[in-house]
């Protein structure tokens, strides 16, 4: 089981209010990522669930149970650190071992578990190696390993991939989302990179300076973004936000409209092409388009459009995000 | 002719290497010198480096006139259990400045240093009569006593230096896999610690080997050490300079026998920090 459930918690440093009180719900088995901007407390969050700092007030349960004042220990929750934090003088059997040791496991019990989990992990060659002698994707996994022996009520992730290069971390990141499917476990995964909690999430948790900015699926949150924070966090590239008269007429302080929801082609919007850039499937395209500002388009793969180009483009009926003054979706 | 440049500053720098280092050792060389002279050579003017007349008389005359062992091992004794009586406290007291320093973290650092910098002579009569009171004069357990607090300062700043160095995340990890505050100390700090404690053991069991003041004060025969074992050769009524060299040789070879097997371990203890 890992239900893990936030009332109204908050945690102050001194006079800062990092976390100024959170309510979430986390269900038994969830994904759930916490993304946002750097300094957003999506780290301290996690710290605070972890047992790794103390609340300044509120409640945290997991299943049911008060857990706000238990240490870490005591907790049943397994962390993946971003420095792995692997234990340098112990080999990769003995840093795997280590939680089922301070649990008082029988020997044999341990070593049936550290095959189980080096099996599981591609790791059964490395288990005399120390940690000193890994990649940084094998470290990850011993990391991986450490926490999944000692079959916690939740994993908790805090940005394990942002030390690996990019091929190696969209290959981990597929390996964590498998292991989220074998296990069936609840895992909290801390990130900044929004292609991350897109693409692994179940439940993505949008933080902005300490707070809750929308909850939700990672498609409920591209098509319904709350408010402005949310539009322009999720998706990439980013969601165009205009303001002025093309959003008064819409009847919005500010709207916003994804870069494939503008059809190149015919329309009332025009502008110069400042920078084309052709992927092959798909074509990216800045355009300065006089008052809407600099918007990014994102036409197929066939458009020939080049520098210096003025084309005409429009967005797509019903696409278009509305957004008041004070910043929340009107629709 | 760059490297003719090089060279040249390279032998004047080893010469000045050589002169400094032999300056620093020569009044140990010449103690171990005078050591195996007769005490008419020994005092002969003008000064000779070397006699003609080596005699190892004054070493059998020093064991003959003195319990050597007893010193020797009261010495032991003392230093050893000092440091590991100090390091027993520091540890878990550098432990938590390191790793959960509060606000006056750093005062107290330099408060328990500041100790250091008082004159040990300043506190030298309620010393003196807490010993007495207390029954620890001339006891080992009161030099455990006394050398412990005097080197406490050095190790937990030297312990907290190390500490500081470890990654707090491998300790919050040990926490996150169920360690309590006593297993995370034993089987995650400690071992990571291991060169650094080492170094600290070692510079302290030095410091406590050669501690003068306090072990020829608080002592009289049952807990002397060497120290009081050297002192006791430089008698007021006559200086037997050869007899005096050689008990000096006699307290000091152990532990140049030991600080030299142990070089490498203290000049890296030292330096630690320095490079990164």
């Amino acid at each position: 089981m890992g239900q893990i459930t936030l009332k109204q918690v908050r945690k102050s440093f001194g006079e800062v209010d990092v976390i100024p009180g959170v309510d979430l719900d986390i269900l038994d088995g969830e994904f759930v990522v916490f993304v946002g901007p750097s300094g957003c407390g999506k780290s301290t969050l996690l710290r605070l669930i972890a047992g790794l700092e103390d609340t300044t007030s509120g409640i945290i349960a997991i299943d049911g149970k008060d857990a706000t004042s238990l240490p870490p220990a005591k907790r049943g929750l397994a962390m993946v650190f971003q420095s792995y934090a692997l234990y340098p003088h112990m080999t990769v059997r003995k840093n795997i071992a280590f939680p089922l040791k301070m649990a008082g496991m029988s020997e044999a019990e341990q070593d049936k578990k550290i095959a189980n989990a080096a099996k599981v992990l591609n790791l059964s060659s490395y288990l005399d190696r120390r940690p000193g002698q890994l990649s940084g994707g094998q470290r990850q996994r011993v990391a991986i390993g450490r926490a999944i022996v000692r079959e916690p009520a939740a994993f908790l992730f805090d940005e394990p991939l942002s030390n690996l290069d990019a091929s190696l971390r969209v290959t981990m990141r597929q390996e964590i989302t498998e292991l989220h499917q074998t296990l069936k476990t609840t895992m909290i995964y801390v990130t900044h990179d929004q292609v991350e909690a897109m693409t692994m999430a179940d439940k993505i948790v949008v933080l902005n300076a300490g707070r809750v900015e929308q909850v939700g699926s990672p498609l409920d949150l591209y098509n319904h973004p709350d408010n402005l924070f949310v539009a322009g966090f999720i998706g990439s590239p980013k969601m165009n936000l205009i303001g002025g008269e093309a959003a008064a007429k819409h009847g919005a302080t500010t709207i916003g409209v994804r870069p494939e929801h503008l059809q190149v082609g015919s329309g009332p919007w025009s502008g110069t092409v400042a920078l084309a850039e052709h992927l092959g499937s798909d074509t990216f395209l800045k355009v300065n388009a006089g008052d809407l500002g600099t918007l990014t388009v994102r036409a197929s793969g066939d458009v020939r459009v080049n520098y210096g180009d003025t084309i005409q483009f429009q967005p797509i009926a019903g696409k278009v995000h509305r957004f008041g003054a004070d910043g929340k979706n009107m629709a | 002719m760059a490297r003719a440049v090089t060279t040249q500053r390279k032998i004047l720098f080893t010469l000045a290497a050589w002169a400094v280092g032999l300056t620093i050792f020569f009044p140990v060389l010449w103690t171990i010198l005078t050591s195996f002279k007769t005490e008419a050579s020994a005092v002969a003017s003008p000064p000779q480096l070397f006699t003609a007349d080596w005699t190892l008389e004054n070493y059998a005359e020093v064991w003959q006139r003195s319990d050597y062992p007893r010193f020797f091992w009261n010495s032991v004794v003392i230093s050893i259990g000092s440091t590991l009586l100090g390091l027993a406290i520091a540890i878990p007291a550098a432990w938590s400045m390191a790793f959960v320093p509060g606000r006056r973290t750093k005062d107290l650092l330099m408060w328990m240093l500041s100790t250091k910098m008082m004159p040990a002579v300043g506190v030298l009569i309620p010393m003196y009569l807490i010993f007495q009171r207390t029954g620890l004069f001339d006891t080992r357990t009161g030099l455990i006593l006394a050398l412990m607090l005097m080197n406490l300062p050095i190790i937990v700043w030297m312990l907290y230096t190390y500490f500081k160095e470890i990654p707090a995340e491998i300790l919050e990890a040990a926490r996150m896999d169920g360690a309590s505050l006593r297993n995370e100390i034993i089987y995650v700090l400690t071992p990571m610690a291991i060169p650094g404690i080492a170094s600290t053991m070692l510079l302290n069991i030095i410091l406590a080997w050669n501690e003068a003041f306090w072990t020829i004060t608080l002592t009289t025969i049952n807990a002397a050490p060497l120290s009081a074992f050297i002192a006791s050769f430089s008698a007021p009524q006559g200086l037997f300079y050869a007899k005096l060299s050689a008990a000096s040789t006699m307290a000091i070879a152990p532990i140049l026998i030991v600080g030299w097997f142990s070089q490498k371990q203290l000049v890296r203890g030292l330096t630690f920090g320095a490079v990164k």
